[in-house]
């Protein structure tokens, strides 16, 4: 057991959990799909809600599913109508859960998400190396300097 | 250019026009007729999309090309809070009642021109809108021409714009088949669309076989419906990718000929010549484009534009280039035409029909193509224990398409992470990026087109007959309970007295149930 | 960190997030899964009814528990779901997609959990009961297990139910794979879903067939699996396997075969728990005295024999207390 991914390392035994979901109406969950299998590889745990969530949905499976770490992604531009919301509905459900963004969002707004409160942003592309880091980076970010299984 | 004369046509073996119609379904292609190029905008209301139609046939054109917004896609209405909120409008026009349609073709004649409506899910209405408009304005529903896509088994399997599950869907298709097989002849009831299972992640030969089998499934049912093949296969039509792998992508097109005329004829009995050919719109893929130095994305358009002339499209729509970003700029939507316009007229391409057939490597990698694509029908038929159809809701079932589809995505993904496939600009190349993404150029859409519709909805139910409106929708459940009833006419009905798009797809899903996604990744 | 005890308070006041972390401490076992059991104990008189629902892949289980739970909801249970996936084998990771179709249909009604497998069977067998049992002392009820009816051991976390559904589809052999797979064998309610297939009935009359024969003998005694046909993604039918569930229950409450159950069940966590435990000791006498294995290793004993021996030495030094 001890050189599986899931293995632990003081502070964390169990895998991250992660949510993975789109916010609206849009159906494009290609890059969706592909980030669930690069987290599930990287020896994630992905709950995956998919298409046509809301905050509520995302934040009651947050809760219930003690998620580490909420995957959101964003397709069309949505996201400077979209990340504000999601960022107030952690904080009003008292939840300290870092949010990670994917999708094409222009350069010049990844600043404006990040003081909104997103903890990284992902373009279409990113390797899959890139992408379990950011999420565990996320996730040890929340935990303070807990060390973070890998 | 050189004037050097030129015939229509080279080689031997069956030629352009003739059965397999592999290289093409007209003799003489483009020379005969050029492609039509199809530009399809549209956002804001409708009573600004009304203002656009109205130049685009000051201008001489003919054909009217309709983008609705998302809540409008989902059979939602502009004053759904929890689904339309900031969405209204933006990427298409709002529909919600037919005084919206009213207001969209206010001033134009029904019966003289062609419209194409990209809708799915809830098609039906729109299509009863449609006609609802025509009947009151005294056009005959005969004299109707046009398209609405209407292909709801690509949704399950790539778009991802359902309402109901498959079974009663596939039966609102049928209905409408039906509907307007007996009452408007020139309409084309379904365009059989590979373009998004393409964008979705699949392979070009997963692209061919999935459409194509889909195409199988509409006919298929059709027949149990009780339709006569012959009847209405020549107004099916297809619209397909036109992604980046050149030879590919024209081998892909004139496979597609090839199958459907032999499929058509030997497998379901047609006879008549026009129900074998496979006519089909084209569109540049969308999902090559790049957000990094989003201007070399006009070169990638240019070559699949010429791949889909190459491959003897019937129509084509090219990308912008700061698609990727947003919905595009006036200026970038500009140079999309001018591009398929030089394909058109600068480059020769539409002097000779199929100028690549004879290739050894084309017609290797059409007869490559075919095999791909029989591959997946003798999967499907095997699911479907010899039904295409079964074969096909199966699949979307048991997540053959979906996985097969985000397998094919994950391994682009990986090729492109590990350096293996080459994106310019993104993976190789990426010195000149000027970081330009400031987002001052891209448009956004306002908030005032939302609190316009809103006000629009409000007064229209405000106006109408609500214990008339109640009625028309307990018959369209009532009909949706009886498979043997067409929904058609109670959906005429019900919209003709203003009742909702969105109160009508609640109808209907209180009988069918609502769609939900399986978590195939 | 918050302290379990904290996290219980407010888990029972109705904290949803508290509940979660909860699950989540139980999941992973050891002593802070230990402190919570001994918490709960008091709150958990084992009358929630458990409900497994099993079956194939693709089967339709999922949808059917959303119509499921919304009932119940409906009826003024709070129904809870622990709905269990399998992780990779290769890297541990699990995509967990129950929850999107439950939740699709039950609309927010109930409190879904994910859970996935691990890797190790007999970390799940002692979950699945620790979760159960917290759900209930949190006022939870009727508690729903959905697992993934292919292997041993979701057949065995099914054994934890009061009533155990099977779910069968219509198609070439189903009903024959599943009686294969040691499905039937568990069944008090067989549901034919996707009824709107072809097929359905025959589906239906395979199993009819089977139960004649005697193949279906289901748990409980005298008691025949009644077969419902459901539509799950309209639910047409769910209100029907309602009733079966509730008759079954019924039937196993005039019988005493309840009391039966929830017996057998204890027992067989203690079992499951002591078998743990003795392997975890086990393992560790084997890496800190890897001497032990001299003998056999330089085959002059047998396996067997060098087992024998540790196990007794294992065995007597450590003494049930
Ligand atoms: N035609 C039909 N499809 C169904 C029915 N119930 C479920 N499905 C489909 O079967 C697939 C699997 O459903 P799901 O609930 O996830 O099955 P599970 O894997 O057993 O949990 C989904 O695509 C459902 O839409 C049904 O009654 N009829
Ligand atoms: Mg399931």
């Amino acid at each position: 057991m001890t050189d599986s991914p899931q293995a632990a390392v003081a502070g964390r035994t169990a895998p991250i959990r992660v949510v993975l979901a789109k916010l609206g109406l849009d159906g494009h969950d290609r890059g969706l799909k592909v980030v669930a299998r690069m987290l599930r590889d990287a020896g994630m745990e992905v709950i995956y809600l998919g298409l046509r969530q809301t905050t509520d949905t995302v934040i009651a499976a947050v809760e219930q599913e003690d998620a580490d770490v909420i995957g959101l992604s964003m397709h069309n531009a949505g996201h400077l109508a979209l990340a504000p919301r999601i960022v107030q509905a952690v904080s009003d459900a008292g939840l300290d859960v870092p949010v990670v963004i994917g999708g094409i969002v222009p350069e010049a707004d990844v600043s404006a998400l990040k003081e909104m409160g997103i903890s990284a942003v992902l373009h279409p592309g990113a390797s899959a190396v890139a992408v379990g880091e950011a999420v565990r980076e996320a996730v040890r970010g929340s935990l303070g300097d807990q060390p973070v299984h890998d | 250019m050189s004037g050097v004369p030129v015939d229509p046509v080279y080689g031997d073996g069956p030629l352009p026009g003739e059965f397999p119609y592999t290289r093409g379904i007209y003799p003489e292609m483009y020379r005969s007729r050029l492609w039509t190029m199809r530009m399809f905008a549209g956002f804001g209301t409708a009573v600004d999309t009304n203002g656009r139609f109205k130049e685009i046939l000051r201008h001489g054109g003919t054909g009217l090309s309709t983008a609705f917004d998302m809540p409008t896609l989902m059979g939602r209405d502009s004053d759904d809070e929890v689904w339309s909120a900031g969405e209204v409008g933006r990427a298409g026009v709002a529909i919600d009642t037919l005084a919206d349609m009213e207001d969209l073709f206010a001033d134009i004649d029904l019966g003289s021109v062609s419209t194409s409506m990209t809708i799915n899910g809830p098609a039906i209405v729109a299509l009863a809108q449609y006609i609802a408009v025509a009947d009151k304005t005294g056009v005959d529903r005969a004299a109707l021409s046009g398209t609405i896509q209407n292909d709801i088994l690509k949704e399950y399997q790539a778009q991802k714009e359902y309402i109901f599950p498959p079974r009663p869907s596939m039966r609102i298709v049928t209905d409408m088949m039906r509907f307007t097989t007996a009452e408007m002849p020139r309409w084309h009831p379904v365009s059989i669309s590979g373009y998004h299972i393409r964008e979705a992640g699949s392979t070009a030969a997963q692209e061919l076989g999935f459409t194509l089998a889909n195409g199988f499934a509409y006919v298929e049912a059709a027949q149990a419906a009780g339709l006569d093949v012959d009847d209405f296969a020549a107004r099916l039509s297809f619209f397909f990718n036109s992604h980046s792998d050149f030879f590919e992508e024209i081998g892909k097109y004139r496979a597609a000929r090839r199958i459907w005329a032999t499929w058509m004829r030997q497998r379901y009995g047609a006879a008549s010549e026009r129900s074998l050919m496979c006519r089909f719109h084209t569109q540049t893929a969308g999902v090559s484009l790049t957000a990094q130095q989003p201007e070399i994305n006009i070169a990638r358009v240019a070559l699949q534009a010429l791949a889909g002339a190459l491959g003897g499209t019937q129509s084509l729509h090219t990308d912008a280039y700061d698609e990727a970003l947003a919905l595009p700029t006036e200026k970038a939507a500009r140079i999309a035409l001018r591009t398929q316009q030089i394909v058109a007229h600068e480059t020769g391409v539409a002097n000779v029909a199929d100028p690549l057939g004879g290739s050894a490597y084309v017609e290797w990698m059409t007869d490559e193509m075919e095999r791909r694509a029989t591959e997946i029908f003798d999967h499907l038929l095997d699911l479907g224990g010899g039904s295409i159809l079964e074969g096909v809701y199966e699949g979307i079932d048991n997540g053959y398409f979906v996985g097969q589809i985000a397998d094919s995505a994950y391994r682009f993904e990986r090729e492109v992470n590990d350096g293996t496939r080459i994106i310019v600009g993104v993976n190789a190349f990426t010195e000149g990026e000027d970081g330009d993404q400031d987002g001052a150029n891209l448009l956004r859409i306002e908030q005032d087109t939302e609190d316009f519709q809103l006000k629009r909805l409000a007064a229209v139910k405000q106006g109408r007959d609500d214990e008339a409106v109640n009625r028309s929708l307990e018959a369209v459940r009532h009909a949706a309970e009886d498979p043997g009833a067409n929904l058609m006419p109670p959906i005429i009905e019900a919209v003709s007295g203003y009742a909702t798009e969105g109160e009508i797809c609640d109808a209907l899903a209180s009988v069918f149930g609502r769609y939900v996604e399986q978590a195939i990744v | 960190m918050t302290e379990p005890g904290d996290l219980l308070e407010r888990a029972i006041a109705g904290e949803r997030r508290a509940l979660g972390r909860l699950l989540s401490l139980v999941e992973q076992g050891g002593e802070a899964a230990d402190e919570v059991a001994e918490m709960v104990h008091d709150r958990t008189p084992g009358e929630a009814p458990v409900i497994g629902v099993t079956g194939a892949p693709g089967t339709g289980k999922s949808t059917l528990v959303g119509h499921l739970v919304k009932e119940m909801a409906g009826t003024g249970g709070q129904p809870a779901v622990l709905a269990v996936d399998p992780s990779s084998p290769l890297t541990g990771g699990a995509i967990l997609g129950d929850r999107i179709r439950m939740d699709g249909v039950a609309g927010g009604r109930a409190f879904i959990r994910s859970m996935a497998t691990r890797g190790h069977a007999g970390g799940l067998a002692l979950a699945v009961p620790a979760a159960l049992r917290l759900f209930e002392a949190c006022g939870f009820g009727p508690l729903v297990v959905e697992t993934v009816g292919v292997g041993q051991v979701e057949v065995d976390v099914t054994r934890t139910a009061d009533t155990t559904v099977v779910l069968v589809a219509p198609g070439m052999g189903d009903a024959v794979q599943a009686n294969k797979a040691g499905l039937l064998e568990v069944a008090d309610v067989l549901v034919v879903n996707k009824a709107d297939r072809p097929g359905a009935d025959d589906t239906r009359r395979d199993l009819e067939h089977m139960l004649d024969l005697g193949r279906i003998t289901g748990l409980a005694q005298d008691w025949r699996p009644n077969i419902i046909m459901t539509t799950a993604t309209t639910g047409t039918g769910a209100d029907q396997v309602q009733n079966a569930i509730q008759a079954h229950r019924e039937h196993l409450t005039e019988t005493g075969q309840l009391e039966a159950r929830r017996r057998s069940r204890i027992h067989q966590e203690v079992l499951d728990r002591v078998t743990q435990e003795l392997d975890a000791a086990a393992s560790q006498y084997l890496s800190t005295q890897p001497a032990v294995l001299t003998e056999a290793l330089a085959g002059r004993s047998t396996p067997a024999a060098t087992a024998a021996k540790i196990s007794k030495r294992l065995l007597s030094n450590q003494p049930p207390s």
